[in-house]
């Protein structure tokens, strides 16, 4: 009688575990076994006194196959408690990415101008290169990274995403 | 690196207060053991868990099975557990001996099989190094197990034990490793006992919410075209859960059918009972589950087995899923009243729910629904026709049959493994089931060769009881060599082979899907199994025709010890009735007249 929603959705997904060997290996184990898609995966630990890390994974599919995903997540015997984010409501989810730029002249001036109005700082600087280090939105790194590749983008390093709820809520 | 080890770890104020007794980690084992009220184990032996082996000689309240091959023992293991309800303990070495393992270890994890098994390990200075028979057992079965540790120090042992049995046997029930270094089982290590305080991140629920009975039961009430969906789920809550559908589905007068795991725990000779339903369920199964209005499914998981072609899986109907694991509940079919909880305790509150609502289904309707159901019973989906001439050749729902009439006829209690492929469907659809936990087959994996060691397990448990292995001649030569064990411990297991010369059920599908091209299906050089049996001292039977399978079988069960019974029967039968792949529940083929009707869709031929 239900009809099931065909829609592709992201969604952050965060995971509270027991800060033991192998539990990151279950969780992404789970993900590839079962054929969910890992956009992007953070992990650290959180409360270092409880033995607790945190696992943040941006990945997207179905309504069902999230909702699947969150109920998979819950079955590990090492999992405090699981969270999609994205269904929960408001909540801030943030990167930072290292962008190394190898340019001289013109293109040197721009990529500075750039990284100011983005808020970038430069964290490495030489004669010829740059390492900016951005945080924000997902989309925000983006588009940084692409205004940087004519400018001699060189390298990237990026996080990933860590997320959490907004106002007083935890997960 | 961690190389070195902690010598913290074997400081004795770790250890249990008030212990002046210092034990091994070998003897802390033993003692986790009989603390969870193990009495057997299953295993073998070898280099990293001689220690284990050495603490095992010494003490005489577990009792050990030798088996012939570790992935034996685990379908020992889980024989044992499905016909006791306890935790089936499996004990093997490092390297090859977990690996064997491992194919165990998913089937008891697709079935939901509570299984502890206890792999060796190289020592843990020497993890890492590629040692003589050192394998990642955690990372190979962390995917084949519901949970699984390495056990690195030896403060962590006893904790560690005790609580893979609670995960084994507490939720949805599934098999857990311990990796055991040797040097851990070696050294001194404290014992503890198993704890009480509650598991800090693993808490199952069990108990449904009473608003979502309240609605499952109103739905109930006002169903016309009701039926029970009843599963595995079932057997794991228990007897008293078994006995608690049967109050429940009387109490309703709703018909009830059963997945291949289900069986028993409704009384399949009874009237409400609609027998199987599936791929190779009834006719009368499947067109209900089709035509109901009202689906109740009790510790049932919607596997691709029983629902066929998914968009035209019981179409019309409202759908009420009970489940101990919140992930099987919308994974396949959504449904409009999900209940996490056990399925006895469902059950239970449905019971309760029933007789405060007020109101009850339209008996016309009930009435009209059972009429239907009638007649597709008169349908006869299992009937064959058997030529009784003394030369015929034995038909194997027949031998099937027979094997039932004649066991019932011992009044003993019996227990029936089987192996994997037509002969098992001829067991479910043939043999008859009124108590739970008698029935061990392997449904989720589909493992050929599970039923040997099966009956290993369940003849171990059930020393007076009579236990059959329902086999294929193929599937049960994946573990012959369990035979060896049989021997050793005098277990009285009749194995009753299908002898059709075919890996059956592939020759069927080959028959039906790929223009009878019957590629590497035949069993070409076949033993004499007369002579097999005779060389692992059991008795050898055989019967070529009708009119020798009833003194077969009578001499097969008269017999005290063990009897392999070699049943020649038609190499060219199908099982029937049949859902083919990517067809609806009301499109079943009931026999080979049918097989030119129901086409196989392109998408049909890619499903398994």
């Amino acid at each position: 009688m239900t009809m099931q929603d065909e829609t592709i959705v992201s969604a952050v997904i965060s995971i509270l575990v027991e800060n033991e060997s192998g539990v990151l290996a279950r969780v992404i184990g789970l993900f590839s076994g079962r054929g969910y898609n890992i956009e992007s995966l953070t992990v650290a630990p959180v409360e270092q006194s409880r033995h607790q890390s945190r696992i943040n994974i941006v990945t997207s599919g179905t309504p069902q196959v999230i909702e699947q995903i969150k109920a998979q997540v819950g079955r590990l015997v090492p999992v405090y408690r699981v969270a999609n984010l994205t269904q929960v409501g408001p909540h801030v989810a943030r990167e930072m990415a290292l962008v190394k730029v190898v340019s001289s002249g013109e293109a040197r001036t721009e990529a500075l101008r750039i990284a100011e109005a983005f808020r970038a700082r430069a964290v490495d600087t030489t004669a010829t290169s740059f390492v900016f280090e951005l945080t924000g939105a997902t989309e925000k790194l983006d588009s940084f990274i692409d205004l940087m590749r004519p400018l001699g983008l060189a390298e990237v390093s990026r996080t990933g995403v860590a997320a959490i709820i907004r106002g007083p809520r935890t997960i | 690196m961690n190389a070195t080890p902690n010598l913290n770890d074997l400081k004795p104020n770790t250890r249990d207060h008030g212990a002046d007794i210092v034990l091994s980690g070998a003897e802390v084992l033993l003692r986790v053991l009989v603390e969870q009220g193990v009495d057997v184990i299953f295993g073998y032996p070898g280099g990293a868990v001689l220690p284990i082996y050495d603490a095992l000689f010494k003490q005489n309240a577990v009792r050990h099975i030798l088996v012939r091959h570790e992935q034996a023992a685990v379908h020992a293991a889980e024989a044992y557990a499905r016909s006791t309800g306890k935790v089936g303990v499996v004990l093997v070495t490092s390297g090859p001996g977990a690996t064997n393992a491992v194919t165990g270890l998913v089937d008891a994890l697709m079935d939901s099989i509570p299984v502890v098994c206890f792999t060796g390990q190289v020592g843990v200075p020497l993890i890492g190094t590629d040692a003589f028979q050192e394998a990642d057992t955690t990372g190979i079965t962390r995917q084949a197990t519901k949970h699984n540790y390495l056990v690195r120090k030896p403060a962590d042992l006893a904790r560690v034990a005790h609580e893979a049995f609670h995960i084994a046997r507490s939720g949805r029930p599934g098999p857990v490793v311990v990796d055991l270094p040797k040097n851990i089982s070696v050294g001194p290590a404290p014992y503890a006992p198993a704890s009480r305080a509650p598991h800090p991140s693993y808490r199952p629920r069990t108990e449904p919410e009473r608003e979502a009975v309240v609605r499952a039961v109103a739905a109930m009430k006002r169903a016309r075209r009701p039926l029970f969906y009843t599963g595995g789920g079932i057997i794991n809550a228990g007897p008293q859960a078994c006995e608690a559908l049967g109050r429940l589905v009387r109490k309703t007068g709703f018909p009830c059918t059963s997945t291949l795991m289900g069986l028993g725990a409704y009384p399949t000779t009874d009237r409400q009972f609609l027998g199987m339903l599936g791929m190779h369920g009834t006719y009368e199964a499947n067109l209900a589950t089709h035509g109901c209005d009202v689906l109740v499914a009790l510790g049932a998981r919607f596997d691709d087995r029983v629902t066929g072609r998914l968009d035209a899986f019981s179409p019309d109907s409202f759908k009420i899923h009970a489940d101990i694991e919140p992930s099987q509940i919308n994974k396949i079919v959504q449904v409009d009243v999900p209940i996490v909880g056990d399925a006895g305790r469902v059950i239970e509150m449905m019971l309760e729910e029933w007789d405060r609502q007020d109101g009850a289904p339209d008996p016309a309707a009930l009435g009209q629904w059972w009429q239907q159901i009638d007649a597709w019973r008169g349908i006869r989906s299992l009937h064959f026709d058997q030529d009784m001439t003394p030369s015929a050749i034995i038909r194997p729902q027949h031998a099937v049959r027979r094997l039932y009439e004649l066991a019932m006829e011992t009044g003993r209690d019996t227990f029936v493994s089987t192996e994997v492929g037509q002969h098992q469907m001829w067991a479910a659809q043939h043999f008859q089931f009124d108590r739970p936990n008698r029935w061990l087959t392997s449904g989720g994996l589909g493992t050929m060769g599970y039923g040997l060691p099966a009956a290993v397990g369940a003849q171990v448990a059930h020393p007076d009881a009579l236990v059959i292995d329902i086999a294929g001649e193929a599937s049960t030569l994946m573990n012959i060599q369990e035979l060896g064990t049989i021997a050793q411990y005098r277990l009285p297991v009749k194995l009753f082979i299908l002898n059709n010369q075919y890996m059956g059920m592939v020759r069927q599908w080959q028959e039906l899907l790929h223009g009878s091209r019957y590629s590497e299906s035949y069993s070409a050089a076949l033993p004499d199994f007369i002579r097999l049996a005779e060389s692992f001292h059991a008795k050898g039977m055989r019967a070529t025709c009708v009119g020798e399978l009833d003194d077969v079988i009578r001499a097969m069960l008269a017999e005290p010890g063990a009897v392999v019974a070699d049943i020649c029967v038609a190499q060219d039968e199908n099982c029937y009735p049949m859902i083919p792949s990517g067809a609806a529940h009301n499109q079943m083929l009931l026999g080979p007249e049918q097989e030119g009707e129901v086409k196989v869709s392109a998408e049909g031929r890619m499903l398994v």
